[in-house]
C-alpha cells in the first residue's frame, strides 16, 4: 500500500499529500507534496513567509488544512492536535522554545508525561532515563539547572530532549540554528547526523544554505506557498538552491564601490558599561569613530559586550561612565565614579527620544521584545519612531490618514507581507517581514546614523541580499553605519571597517579587503589582540 | 457582502459574545432562583429582567447607579488598556467621595467644584500606585490593595473630625454618617435639569450624562491622539515603548492618576446626587470592585462601558425588586453569578470567533507564536483587500 517510488527504495515514514491551508485572503500553503524517508534528514528550504511554519504546524496538529491528507507508515491519519502528533511519536522543536522559565531542566522534560505513582512524580525514574538520554547522544545538561538560568543553546538540548523523552520518532526542527553560536550550530548538526544513523527521521526547517548542503540529504523548496521542488542535496548546489527558493538568482556578495569616508559621525570615548550578569564591566574603556558613508561592523562571539553596548549608545541603559557624540553633539557624558572626579564636568545621558531626533537609528537585536508592539497594527507599528512628527500629528491628535499613507508607501516600498496590509496585527506576521517592517521604519527616518544590530538574524537568503542592499545604499547616501553582527559572512561581506570585541574590549581593528575569516576568527576567540599602536588606523 | 464584513468584524462578534454570555448568566440565574425558592422562581426572575423598565422611576434609578459604575468601569478599563491592573478603584472612588463631600458640606462649594475635587481626589489616590510601580516595580496589585484600606480609614478619619460633616451637626440623629447634601448644601447637589419630574424620580440627575461624556473622551484620547497610542505602546510592550521614547516611568504614573481620578469622579457622582450620605462603614465600598466585571464585560473599550454598566445597574434594581419572595443575600448572589458569567465574554468571544470565521487562525496570545507564519499571499489581494475597505 504504500508507493513505491522509481528506484524502489521509498520507505516514506510521512507522507503530506497536496496540502493547501488557507487564511484569510491568502493561501499559505497550496497544494504541498511532501515525504520523509526514514532515516533521512529532510531540510526544508523557502523564504520567510513562503509557508514553512504553516506547513509543518499542519503536521504538528497545530492547524487544520482545508484539503490534503497526512500519511504515518502509508495510513492516512488525523492530527487533530499536538497529542494526536506526539501518539504518533512526532515531535517538534519550535522557533522560540516552548520551556517554563522557572522550572528546571528535568521538570521542562518531563511536563505533560510525568511518570507517576498515585499522583506522586516518579522524579528518580525520570531522571534516569534523562540522563541516561543525554549521555547516549552527547547532549550535555544539568538536569537541575533552572530554564532562566541557562543559555539559548542549553535550552534548545532541553527541547530535543523533551523530544526523545517522548520516544519520537519524526523530529521537527524549526529554524534550530537561528539562535545559536557557530559551535553550537556544529553540535546541533553532529546530533542530528547521530539520530538520522538510528533511524528517526528528521525534518529541519532553515533558510542557511551553508547548512542543507553540510547535513541534509534531501530538499523540499517553497516559494509563496507552493512547492517548487524536492532534490537530492549532492545533485544540487547553493545557487540553485537559492535560485529554487527566490525565483531568481541571488547575489551573495553585496556589490558595492569603495567607500567615502566623510566627516565623523559617532565618537565614543572610554565608554564604560556595568553587566547585569556579573561584577565585572560588560563593556571596558571602549573607544572609535564611524564617519560618514562607511559601515563599520562590530564583530564578535555573542555575550562578548556588544549588547550591552548597543544599549549604552542607544540610551536604553545607563554605563558608567565615557562619552558620546553624536554630530558635534555630545549625547552622553559620564564621569567614572571616583572620589576625585567630583569635579565640575556635566553630566550628560541624552533620552531616546532626543538621540532619535539627534538622527539616530537603531535596529534592535530583539525584534519582538524591543523593536515592535506586536499588538499594534502594521502602521502603527510602522510610525512608531515618528508619530510624534508634525507630519503624523497635529495638536495631539493622530492624524490617520497620513499615518495609512506612509504605512502603504513603506509596504511598497519594502515589499511587506502581510495578511490584511496597514491594519494586520503584527503578531500575525512571519518573522522575516516583522524585521523588515523594522528596517524599513529605521532606514527611512533618514538617519545620520544606523545602528544595526543583526539586521539579517532568522532571515532567507533573498531578504538578507535586500537588506545588505539596504545598508550600502544608506553608506552611499552619506550615513553612518554600525553593524553589529555574529555572523562572519556578514561581516567580511559588508563592512568597510572591523573593530573585533573580545569580553568588553576591542581587541582589534581590520580591513576586510586585507584579512581573512581565520585571522578574525583567531581575535573573536581572544586567541590574538593588537598592540595600542596597529589600533590607530583608521583614526 | 457588506453584510458579511459586518457579520466577520471583531466589534461584531465581541457583541455577540457578551450578548451570549449575559443569556448563560442570565439561564443560570434562574436555575438557581429555582433550586432557592421554586414557586416564586418565574415570579422572581420575571421581576429581575423587567423591574428596570417597569416604571420611571425604577429606570431613573438604573441610571442614577449606572453613572458611578459607568466611571470605576472607566477607571479599570483605562488603566487595563495600558497594562495595568487598577483594583484600587474603590478606594479612589472613596477618596474621590471624601474630597467632593468635604468640599460641599465643609466649605459650602457648588457641585462643579466638588465633582474636580473628587477627580483630584482620586488622582492623588492613584499616583502612589503609580509611583511605585514605575520607580521601585512594586506590584500595583499589591499597594493598590494597600491603599484601599488606608484611603478608607483616612476618609473615616477625616470626616470624624471635621465639624461640619457629620450629620448630627445639622440636627440629625444619625450618628455614622455624613449630613444630608439637601440640608448642609443644596447647591453641591448635580442638576437635574427637569429630569427628576420627567421620570418622577428624585434619583434622576445629569450623572450619567456626565460619565457618558467622559466615557466619549476616554475613547476619543485612546484611540485618535498621541497620549493615547504611546499609553497603549507602553501598556502592550515597555521595552519597545522605551525603545521608541516614550518614557514608560512617566505613562505609568500619567495612566494611574488618570485611572485614579476617573474612579474618583465616580465617587463625587455618586454622593453629590444628594440621595445617599456617606457611612463610616469599615469595609471597601462595592462599587469600586465592581467596575471591574464592567470593564471586562466591555472587553475595556470605553465605549461598552457605558453599556455594561447600565446593564450590571439594570440587573441590580431588578434585584431589589425580588424582595420580598427571596432574601438580599441570594439576590446577591444570583446578581454576582450573573456578573460572574458575563466576564466570560473573553472566553465566549474566542469560541464565537472560531465558530463564524472557522478558516481564521486566530492570533491571540494563547497561540504559540511560532506556529503563526503570515500567510505569503501577493500583492494584488493584499492591495485589493485594503481598497474593499
Amino acid at each position: 500500500m504504500i508507493g513505491k517510488g522509481s528506484d524502489g527504495m521509498d520507505d516514506y515514514v510521512i507522507e503530506m499529500l497536496n496540502i493547501t491551508k488557507e487564511f484569510p485572503g491568502i493561501r499559505a500553503n497550496d497544494d504541498i507534496t511532501l515525504r520523509l524517508r526514514r532515516g533521512e534528514i529532510h531540510a526544508l528550504l523557502g523564504e520567510n513567509g513562503a509557508g514553512k511554519s504553516t506547513l509543518m504546524s499542519v503536521l504538528f496538529g497545530l492547524y487544520q488544512p482545508e484539503n490534503g491528507t497526512i500519511k504515518k507508515d502509508g495510513k492516512i491519519v488525523r492530527i487533530k492536535d499536538p497529542n494526536d502528533a506526539n501518539a504518533l511519536h512526532i515531535g517538534m522543536v519550535h522557533q522560540h522554545f516552548k520551556l517554563v522559565e522557572i522550572f528546571t531542566v528535568l521538570e521542562n522534560i518531563i511536563l505533560g508525561v510525568e511518570p507517576n505513582k498515585m499522583g506522586f512524580i516518579q522524579e528518580s525514574e525520570a531522571r534516569k532515563k534523562v540522563v541516561e538520554l543525554s549521555d547516549r547522544y552527547g547532549l550535555k545538561v544539568d538536569p537541575d539547572a533552572v530554564i532562566e538560568d541557562i543559555s539559548v543553546g542549553m535550552q534548545q538540548r532541553v527541547e530535543i530532549l523533551k523530544m526523545l523523552y517522548r520516544d519520537n520518532e519524526i523530529l521537527i526542527f524549526d529554524e534550530p540554528t537561528a539562535v545559536l553560536t557557530p559551535q553550537e550550530i556544529e553540535e546541533l548538526m553532529d546530533i542530528m547526523r547521530s539520530f538520522a544513523k538510528e533511524g528517526k527521521s528528521i525534518l529541519f526547517i532553515t533558510h542557511k544554505l551553508n547548512e542543507i548542503m553540510a547535513v541534509a540529504d534531501r530538499c523540499t523548496v517553497l516559494r509563496k506557498g507552493k512547492c517548487v521542488g524536492t532534490v537530492d542535496v549532492k545533485d544540487t548546489n547553493k545557487q540553485e538552491l537559492s535560485h529554487m527558493m527566490v525565483g531568481r538568482d541571488v547575489e551573495f556578495v553585496v556589490s558595492k564601490d569603495d567607500a567615502k569616508p566623510g566627516e565623523t559621525v559617532l565618537k565614543v570615548e572610554h565608554l564604560t558599561v556595568p553587566s547585569k550578569l556579573h561584577k565585572n564591566n560588560a563593556v571596558k574603556d571602549v573607544s572609535f569613530q564611524v564617519r560618514a558613508g562607511e559601515i563599520v561592523c562590530l564583530a564578535g562571539i555573542e555575550g562578548n559586550g556588544q549588547t550591552e553596548f548597543v544599549y549604552a549608545l542607544t540610551g536604553l541603559e545607563k554605563p558608567s561612565s565615557g562619552s558620546v557624540t553624536l554630530k558635534n553633539e555630545r549625547i552622553l557624558q559620564l564621569a567614572p565614579r571616583t572620589s576625585s572626579s567630583k569635579s565640575r564636568v556635566k553630566q550628560i545621558n541624552a533620552t531616546v527620544r532626543l538621540r532619535s531626533k539627534l538622527g539616530m537609528s537603531h535596529i534592535p537585536e530583539d525584534r519582538q521584545k524591543y523593536g515592535l508592539v506586536l499588538d499594534y497594527t502594521l502602521e502603527e507599528n510602522l510610525v512608531l519612531q515618528r508619530y510624534w512628527q508634525p507630519e503624523f500629528q497635529k495638536d495631539g491628535f493622530i492624524k490617520k490618514t497620513e499615518v495609512r499613507k506612509y504605512a502603504e508607501k513603506l509596504i511598497d516600498q519594502y515589499d511587506i507581507r502581510s495578511g490584511q496590509g496597514p491594519v494586520t496585527t503584527v503578531r500575525s506576521m512571519s518573522g522575516g517581514n516583522q524585521q523588515k517592517a523594522i528596517v524599513a521604519r529605521e532606514i527611512d527616518k533618514e538617519p545620520e546614523l544606523l545602528v544595526a544590530v543583526q539586521p539579517t538574524r532568522g532571515l532567507d537568503v533573498g531578504a538578507i541580499e535586500y537588506i545588505h542592499k539596504q545598508l550600502v545604499a544608506a553608506r552611499d547616501n552619506g550615513k553612518a553605519v554600525l553593524l553589529v553582527s555574529l555572523e562572519l559572512d556578514e561581516v567580511m561581506n559588508v563592512s568597510d571597517r572591523i573593530l573585533v570585541m573580545y569580553e568588553g574590549e576591542i581587541v582589534g581593528e581590520f580591513d576586510p579587503k586585507t584579512t581573512t575569516v581565520q585571522e578574525l576568527g583567531l581575535f573573536m576567540a581572544g586567541a590574538k589582540r593588537q598592540t595600542e599602536e596597529s589600533e590607530a588606523y583608521g583614526a | 457582502m457588506k453584510f458579511k464584513r459586518i457579520f466577520y468584524s471583531n466589534g461584531f462578534i465581541s457583541l455577540l459574545a457578551s450578548i451570549v454570555s449575559i443569556c448563560f448568566g442570565l439561564l443560570l440565574g434562574f436555575i438557581l432562583l429555582f433550586c432557592f425558592n421554586a414557586p416564586f422562581a418565574l415570579s422572581g426572575f420575571k421581576a429581575l429582567i423587567t423591574a428596570g423598565f417597569r416604571s420611571s422611576d425604577k429606570f431613573a434609578k438604573v441610571l442614577y447607579q449606572a453613572a458611578p459604575l459607568v466611571m470605576t468601569g472607566l477607571s479599570v478599563a483605562f488603566a487595563f488598556k495600558t497594562g495595568l491592573f487598577n483594583i484600587g478603584a474603590t478606594g479612589q472612588y472613596t477618596v474621590g467621595a471624601a474630597f467632593a463631600l468635604i468640599g460641599a458640606i465643609e466649605f459650602q462649594l457648588p457641585w462643579y467644584v466638588c465633582l474636580v475635587l473628587a477627580m483630584i481626589g482620586g488622582a492623588i489616590w492613584g499616583v502612589f500606585p503609580g509611583l511605585f510601580k514605575a520607580l521601585f516595580n512594586v506590584h500595583e496589585v499589591i499597594t493598590s490593595i494597600m491603599f484601599n484600606w488606608i484611603g478608607l480609614f483616612a476618609v473615616n478619619l477625616t470626616i470624624v473630625n471635621l465639624s461640619q460633616m457629620l450629620a448630627k451637626h445639622w440636627g440629625f440623629a444619625q450618628m455614622d454618617r455624613t449630613a444630608p447634601l439637601s440640608t448642609a448644601n443644596p447647591s453641591a447637589i448635580l442638576p437635574k435639569l427637569g429630569l427628576d419630574t420627567l421620570l418622577q424620580s428624585n434619583y434622576m440627575n445629569i450623572g450619567i450624562f456626565i460619565a457618558i461624556i467622559i466615557a466619549i473622551i476616554m475613547y476619543i484620547v485612546l484611540n485618535k491622539t498621541v497620549f493615547g497610542y504611546e499609553l497603549k505602546a507602553c501598556g502592550y510592550n515597555r521595552n519597545a515603548s522605551e525603545y521608541a521614547g516614550i518614557s514608560a516611568k512617566r505613562n505609568i504614573i500619567l495612566s494611574m492618576v488618570i485611572s485614579g481620578a476617573l474612579a474618583g469622579v465616580g465617587g463625587g457622582l455618586y454622593y453629590l446626587a444628594g440621595t445617599g450620605q456617606y457611612s463610616l462603614a469599615k469595609t471597601l465600598v462595592a462599587m469600586g470592585f465592581n467596575g471591574i466585571p464592567v470593564a471586562l464585560l466591555a472587553s475595556s473599550d470605553p465605549i461598552g462601558t457605558v453599556f455594561s454598566a447600565l446593564f450590571i445597574s439594570y440587573i441590580q434594581v431588578g434585584g431589589d425588586a425580588m424582595q420580598p419572595e427571596f432574601v438580599r443575600e441570594i439576590i446577591d448572589i444570583i446578581i454576582s453569578e450573573i456578573i460572574y458569567l458575563s466576564a466570560f465574554s473573553l472566553l465566549m468571544r474566542n469560541i464565537l470567533g472560531k465558530w463564524i470565521r472557522p478558516k481564521e487562525a486566530f492570533a491571540d496570545d494563547d497561540t504559540p507564536v511560532a506556529a503563526i507564519e503570515a500567510p505569503p499571499g501577493n500583492l494584488e489581494s493584499i492591495e485589493s483587500e485594503v481598497s474593499d475597505q
